[in-house]
């Protein structure tokens, strides 16, 4: 078995309304030393594979076929051993 | 003609878009399930608005992996129309059948309330019965209606005369103040390149007659009509 944590951001080049908006509410909450905030997803799964390399394969195919849109975001993943 | 109305789970719109173009229009009309592959006989397919899939992920992101999509995508390669209204235009997003993405509404609230458009573009057979520069009333209902597409997109865009509808004030003036949610270039909706799909934000079957508050959105479904006549 294998986990793996999938991360999705706003590509750098998109506006992020949702991290923009966290910004603001902190810096009212008084924590005034934010220079950035983009907001993500993480997807977390498991999956019924032993080789890393073919769960990176289709981690991968499954972030460019549905998990991501590659208009607007980007995405990175770690895999585990448990 | 006949239009066809796809229902996704999680469409709200349907019965609208239904509504509009048997009742009002006085075409014919039937309703197509998600699940459904066969489209001969129909001249126009409307995706409606809605929240297709609860959302979940994107919008629009799960129901185009429906069975109905791939039909679809056939269909509007043939050169037939088809016409995304809300979520339906979010789903032709991410079909890849109109370029660019939908972001959160800059202001992160849904928005639901009657805007101004502009038509841009009154030689499509979406819009032909309008006239360009006309500015029109209709209400908009969404919380991912933050167009979204590349600068190089854009050009192509704009170049090709893709831009059908705008934001303006009620002058026909397109600006920021006029943006109701923070649209690439107050961008409403576009129709691709061969001028056979068009997607837009606003809802044109809740403006289509008066007593609704307004009848401008009328004239996109007779549009189509007149346009296959």
């Amino acid at each position: 078995m294998l986990k793996v944590e999938i991360y999705i951001t706003l590509k750098k080049t998109v506006v992020d309304p949702q991290g923009l908006v966290i910004k603001h509410a902190l810096e009212s909450l008084g924590f005034s030393e934010i220079a950035g905030v983009r907001y993500g997803k993480i997807i977390n799964m498991q999956l019924d594979l032993k080789d890393a390399k073919i769960a990176q394969r289709q981690i991968d195919q499954m972030c460019k076929k549905l998990l991501a849109n590659p208009i607007i975001e980007d995405y990175h993943f770690k895999i585990k051993k448990t | 003609m006949k239009f066809g109305v796809v229902i996704f789970p999680g469409s709200n719109c349907d019965q609208d878009c239904f509504w509009a173009a048997k009742d009002v229009l006085g075409e014919k009309a039937e309703y197509i399930w998600h699940n459904d592959i066969d489209l001969r006989g129909f001249d126009c397919i409307i995706l409606p608005g809605g929240f297709s899939y609860g959302d979940y992920l994107r919008p629009g992101a799960i129901a185009r992996f429906s069975r109905i999509m791939k039909s679809i995508v056939e269909f509007a390669k043939k050169g037939s129309f088809v016409l995304g209204i809300c979520n339906g235009f979010q789903i032709l997003l991410e079909v890849g059948l109109l370029p660019g993405a939908m972001l959160p509404n800059k202001n992160l609230h849904f928005i639901c309330r009657y805007i101004y458009l502009k038509v841009e573009n009154s030689q499509t057979p979406f819009t032909h019965l309008y006239k360009t520069g006309q500015v029109l009333s209709m209400p908009i209902a969404h919380h991912e209606g933050n167009f979204y597409i590349t600068p190089d997109g854009l050009k192509r865009l704009q170049d090709n005369h893709q831009i059908v509808l705008r934001y303006c004030n009620a002058a026909g003036l397109v600006d920021s103040n006029a943006n109701p949610n923070g649209a690439v270039d107050n961008i409403a909706g576009i129709i691709n390149e061969r001028g056979n799909v068009f997607g837009l934000m606003p809802h044109p079957e809740r403006s289509s007659e008066e007593i609704l508050g307004s009848d401008d959105g009328l004239l996109i479904f007779d549009s189509i009509r007149k346009w296959l006549k």
